[in-house]
């Protein structure tokens, strides 16, 4: 429990260090998600698409 | 080489590619994260501090390497007229303003318990930021046409005036900061580093290079899919 | 070369004709730099030190004020069309159209420092470095300026876009001409300030007619 605290403490540092690790998986996941979800929205739209054209 | 760059074909060979880049992407970045959280060692100097050099010094170097790609698409785009590099263009600047946003704030995070300050006007985090309004203002002109081969034509052709202006701006940022900065400043990222920060640190940048390969093939495909939605839609419109 | 000339004149009769686009740069350039002081308070020790910053940063931002029209009332009324067909090279218009903005707002910038200079208090060891650096600087911002003009042509919120294009690449010319001012009154010397600022210029002009002329070819397709 206390190596747990220790981890998360990052040596008094806790508060640059999780900022800047969340500022990550913030950036990197909201482009990600960002992406994905366009990619399958264009993906519908178009099969729509191709399936009233045939 | 513009074999693979056909729109078609660019679909069939980037749907295959795509699961593996995001496997690797996935392996390194949550292999990179482990070492750098609990394996790499806290630096002498900054403590656990240092850790932040793991998402920062990568982001820096995507923010870089994301724009020469931008550039170099586009002057493909502009001698050569292809749409898929137009393409790629376009859909990499997003990426790259966002890992210039996280360079940006995880330097600030870094720069308060080392520096004492939020913000230095060090002459590297003042060209990443002009670099970030560079990145703006092509996302803000690529999307400032009604036409979309306007925005893309006009983008294209300020990537390039931005690539010549990048390291004369560079040069005077630097030039200023010897005018101005105080000797003794605590440099992020010493010239020499240990082995076992630099294995956790290129795992970090090689998944971030193949973070920004995946989601830029990803976006790729859905622009070239409304692409031909658009010329789709035009034809029902015809028919009616 | 007579056509570029005619260029040039035809630009400032426009200019003239459509009432003192000159007058209007160099009342806003005034009117900021006074500002300033209310600002910042009037000692005049305070504004000595920002002095030489203040009117350059004034001056980018007022040479920016007129370059939304540089090509908008050519291109809107069609006569870019018509330029575009003449055998003079659309590189060696932008060049014409440059020097046309130039005169009427980079030059009558750079008159009206000393005068700004004198309000500030700055130090009188660098009106020279001033008054040649503004010569030099002004017309590199009339031609990354002209880039920028010629991009944003027919986009939407033009003006804006134009700023934010533009002066991220207006930095250098602060930086140099800044630093021109500062040492010369710091006794070491302009000239490698200067000297610099004269390659921009050079530079500048060898590739903005180039990168212009693209921006306006690719706008009348």
């Amino acid at each position: 429990m206390a190596a747990i605290a220790q981890f998360f403490d990052m040596g008094g540092y806790a508060r640059f260090v999780w900022p800047a690790w969340g500022l990550a998986v913030i950036v990197l996941g909201g482009l990600l998600i960002d992406s994905v979800v366009t990619y399958r929205k264009r993906r519908r739209e178009l099969d729509a698409a191709e399936e009233r054209k045939r | 080489m513009f074999r693979f760059a056909n729109p078609n074909r660019f679909m069939n060979w980037s749907g295959k590619l795509l699961p593996w880049c995001a496997a690797a992407t996935a392996i390194l970045l949550i292999v990179g994260t482990y070492l750098a959280l609990f394996v790499a060692p806290p630096d002498y100097q900054q403590g656990e501090a240092v850790r932040i050099m793991y998402v920062h010094v990568p982001a820096a170097w995507m923010a870089s390497f994301v724009y020469g790609v931008m550039a170099a698409s586009s002057a493909v785009a502009l001698i050569w007229r292809h749409p898929v590099a137009d393409i790629a263009a376009q859909q990499s600047a997003p990426l790259g303003a966002g890992f210039t946003l996280l360079c940006l704030v995880s330097g600030s995070l870094w720069g308060e318990p080392m520096w004492g300050t939020w913000w230095v006007w060090d002459a590297r985090l003042t060209s990443v930021l002009v670099l970030f309004f560079l990145y703006l203002g092509y996302i803000a002109l690529v999307n400032a046409f009604d036409e979309p081969t306007r925005g893309a034509r006009a983008g294209a052709i300020l990537a390039l005036v931005g690539v010549v202006n990048l390291p004369i701006i560079k040069f005077s940022v630097d030039w200023w900061n010897t005018l101005h900065q105080p000797a003794s400043v605590f440099r992020i990222g010493a010239p020499t580093i240990a082995a076992s920060m630099l294995w956790p640190l290129l795992i970090m940048a090689v998944g971030f290079t193949l973070f920004y390969v995946t989601l830029l093939l990803v976006r790729m495909r859905s622009a070239l899919m409304a692409a031909k939605l658009r010329a789709l839609r035009l034809q029902e419109f015809q028919a009616a | 070369m007579s056509a570029f000339r005619l260029l040039i004149a035809r630009d400032l009769r426009l200019a003239m004709r459509q009432g003192g686009d000159a007058a209007m740069v160099v009342a806003f350039f005034i009117l900021t730099v006074v500002l300033f002081p209310f600002g910042v308070g009037p000692e005049p020790e305070l504004l000595q030190r920002i002095a030489a910053g203040i009117i350059w940063v004034t001056a980018l931002l007022a040479a920016l004020l007129s370059l939304e029209k540089l090509f908008q009332t050519d291109y809107e009324d069609g006569s870019l069309e018509a330029l575009s067909l003449l055998p003079l090279p659309l590189e060696f218009q932008v060049l014409a159209k440059c020097v046309a903005h130039w005169l009427v707002t980079g030059l009558p910038l750079t008159l009206v420092a000393p005068l700004l200079a004198l309000l500030l208090h700055l130090d009188p060891a660098g009106y020279g470095a001033l008054m040649l650096g503004m010569a030099l600087g002004t017309p590199i911002l009339s031609l990354l300026g002209a880039v920028g003009a010629a991009l944003t042509l027919g986009a939407r919120r033009g003006g804006v876009l134009l700023s934010l294009l533009v002066l991220p690449l207006y930095i250098p010319v602060l930086i140099f001409g800044v630093a021109a001012i500062e040492a010369s009154i710091g006794g070491f010397g302009a000239r490698p300030h200067l000297l610099i600022l004269t390659a921009l210029l050079v530079l500048a002009s060898g590739l903005v007619p180039f990168a212009a002329a693209a921006a306006l070819r690719q706008a009348l397709e």
